[in-house]
């Protein structure tokens, strides 16, 4: 956002970073044990780690990237 | 009927359905809990944190005026992207194939362009705070207050319906309980705008766009690939609708154009007219270019050149839309199964509410059922065993196509990702809805009508006032849809029935110096009695569709477009008719507001790769190549 204070993409990256973490810590619990949810397809691609792994990184890119104080 | 924002009608959650008890579709799991719990944390945060940025009228109603074309714009298409729609339109999708892709297209880009282009320097050199405001400038109070208290109104039911809307959504796909739903959504909503103003409906609105995609982009993506890819997806519905008998061409769901010369060779019942005309020009300007949620959005740009770029930034983001809405109905024909393993085909709304096992004390009514079943294309063993009550035999509405896909493809954590997308869509349109409401009616009723000469501070209080009274009164109205079924339809077609003789006034005011002061509020006047009348009249008469749709294989859908036509052109004859007989204003006084009588401010020399015109043609160019390839 044009102006002071704190940009809206950091509090995209917060969400995106803390919902990135929270998928993907169930995805690697959920391969690593083979539990999977009964009626849900695909469960072979491991959707929740590289799903859950990408918005962290993307989070985690905003976070920094517009953090408050940065320099423009 | 849920109608959304551009005047579309699709069946809807009906409201019969509560009289029964029924699985809910999914069940949530600790981890999707506290993924919906932290968005609704992230929200409240989001409002306490932008309270000591929205201390004056300015910053509280326009949000400071200092948005970035790239905020803006997301927050101009998001506005339009409710949970009801994304529901709706993948239901649609299911129906009628790639035609509702029209709404995402020509029914969008074209006027989002247009207002770009053209319309957004009046909008934004006549520093108009909104629609109504710029009328009161151009045509004089009557028109603006015709204008000002058609949209309040509609505003503010429109909240209520959709919010009662989304909470059988989320009694039917969740269990939730429908006053726990309405009270949760509402009191948040009231908190961050009512603490944020403008400011932080706009930041939400980005939030749950991101979230959308970040919560949507799976079923697709999973679907196609469990589909064998586009192809197979296309060989698999070709079969389907063989095997179904459907009376069109089997191929037609994948035709956005080719088989609508004839309303009835087409899945949807529409002629190309109808959407070229009705859809593509009079509907789709007319929400895009005069709804003032939208254009709320892009006049909190920071200059002219970032309220000239937002709509066009918008556009492609529509036109991707349908990637995470068309598709996943698509693929729905085709991979949604009973729980037998048959392919299950969803169906009305209607039928479901007939055939629903299990209400209080109510037994099964085996006739109704049965009659409702008939309509559909439900093989005869399927259909008796939902009249035997088998409890494998689960009847799902076409609305629920994309809640059955998130649920086919989402365990715990995505699933609550999926869900949290759904609610922060209908939170961020019912905070659009009491945004837009608030501005006007502080600026536009209030100001003029009740206290002209307040403190800026007054205003920003009654606003404030206006948003917690706005939500109360959208409870009110979701409990008295609840109550009295029938009133839901008339109010769901409030937008329909504004917008064409809106757009008429408004397009002739900006563009035709002779156009008077009377002539804008009798077109506007007349134009809205007009197309009231039309809609009451195929609603007593449902044989009157074939005289509005000039068609008698026309269905429903077509009558919304051919009849936002004739009340477009009736509304422009009386403005014209009326103009010619009175005195125009002198050109002087019509400087910032009409074209040809405004000198536009130079804007400052950019690089070629910021110029609006280059992004406008790239989009054009993307959106006719959309069209021909889905020729």
């Amino acid at each position: 956002m044009h102006g002071s204070g704190i940009p809206i993409w950091f509090f995209i990256g917060v969400l995106l970073a803390v919902y990135g973490a929270m998928i993907l810590g169930y995805g690697v619990y959920e391969w690593h044990t083979g539990s999977y949810p009964p009626l849900v397809e695909l469960t072979n691609l491991h959707t929740p780690v590289w799903w859950g792994g990408l918005l962290a990184a993307l989070g985690a890119f905003y976070v920094v990237k517009f953090r408050p104080g940065r320099a423009k | 009927m849920i109608v959304n924002s551009i005047g579309h009608f699709a069946a809807s959650p009906s409201p019969a359905l509560l009289a029964f008890v029924i699985a809910p579709l999914a069940h949530l799991r600790a981890l999707d809990i506290a993924v919906i719990a932290i968005y609704f944390g992230m929200v409240i945060w989001i409002g306490f944190y932008l309270k000591g940025r929205s201390n004056t009228g300015e910053e509280f109603f326009m949000a400071g005026r200092e948005m970035t074309a790239w905020i803006a714009g997301l927050s101009f298409v998001s506005a339009n992207l409710g949970s009801l729609e994304l529901m709706g339109w993948a239901g649609s999708a299911y129906q009628y194939g790639i035609l509702a892709t029209h709404w995402y297209w020509i029914g969008a880009i074209p006027a989002m362009l247009f207002l770009g282009l053209v319309m957004m320097p009046f909008y934004y050199v006549s520093k108009t705070h909104s629609v109504p405001g710029y009328l009161n400038l151009r045509y004089g109070p009557a028109a603006s207050r015709v204008a000002a208290i058609s949209f309040a109104a509609e505003m503010i039911l429109m909240s209520g319906v959709n919010m009662f809307a989304m909470a059988v959504v989320m009694k039917v796909v969740l269990g939730w309980d429908i006053t726990f739903s309405i009270l949760v959504s509402s009191v948040a909503v009231a908190v961050y705008v009512g603490l944020g103003g403008l400011r932080s409906a706009i930041f939400n609105e980005v939030l749950q766009f991101v979230l959308i995609w970040g919560g949507a982009l799976l079923v697709p993506i999973l679907g196609l690939y469990q589909a064998g890819g586009v192809n197979g997806l296309k060989t698999q519905i070709i079969h389907n609708m063989k095997s179904m008998g459907s009376g069109v061409s089997s191929d037609s769901y994948f035709h956005l154009w080719r088989d609508t010369g004839h309303f009835a060779s087409n899945p949807m019942g529409v002629h190309w007219a109808g959407i070229v005309l009705g859809l593509g020009f009079v509907i789709s300007f007319g929400y895009w270019t005069t709804d003032f949620l939208v254009v709320q959005r892009v006049l909190a740009a920071h200059n002219l050149r970032a309220a000239r770029m937002a709509p066009i930034i918008g556009s492609f983001f529509k036109m991707a839309v349908p990637f995470i809405v068309i598709l996943p109905g698509l693929l729905g024909l085709v991979l949604l199964q009973n729980p037998d393993g048959s392919r299950r085909q969803l169906v009305g709304e209607d039928v479901v509410a007939a055939c629903a096992p299990g209400s209080i004390g109510v037994p099964l009514d085996d006739a109704a059922c049965s009659g409702a079943m008939q309509k559909t294309n439900l093989p005869a063993d399927y259909q008796m065993k939902v009249l035997k009550g088998a409890p494998d035999a689960e009847l799902h509405s076409y609305n629920q196509a994309l809640p059955l896909m998130m649920v086919r493809y989402l365990g715990p954590g995505l699933l609550g990702l999926g869900i949290t997308a759904l609610i922060a869509g209908f939170m961020s349109g019912m905070a659009g809805n009491v945004s837009a409401f608030s501005t006007v009616w502080t600026y536009d009723i209030y100001r003029p009508m009740i206290k002209k000469n307040g403190s800026d501070s007054h205003y920003v209080l009654v606003g404030r006032l206006s948003i917690l009274i706005g939500v109360a009164v959208s409870i009110g109205a979701a409990y008295l849809v609840m109550h009295a079924h029938g009133i839901m339809d008339y109010v769901q077609a409030l937008f329909s029935i504004f917008v064409a003789p809106l757009l008429a006034t408004i397009l002739f005011g900006m563009f035709w110096k002779r156009a008077t002061k009377l002539a804008g509020f009798l077109g506007l006047l007349l134009g809205i009695v007009f197309s009231a009348s039309l809609f009451m009249w195929v609603k007593l008469v449902p044989a009157a569709l074939a005289n509005v749709a000039l068609s008698p294989d026309a269905k429903p859908m077509a009558e919304n477009v051919f009849r936002a036509l004739w009340a477009f052109l009736f509304s422009a004859l009386i403005v014209v008719v009326v103009s010619l007989l009175t005195k125009p204003r002198p050109v002087a006084e019509l400087d910032g507001l009409v074209y040809g009588a405004t000198i536009l401010p130079k804007e400052d020399p950019v690089p070629f790769y910021k110029n609006v015109w280059l992004w406008a043609m790239l989009a054009v160019c993307i959106f006719a190549t959309l069209n021909i390839l889905f020729w």
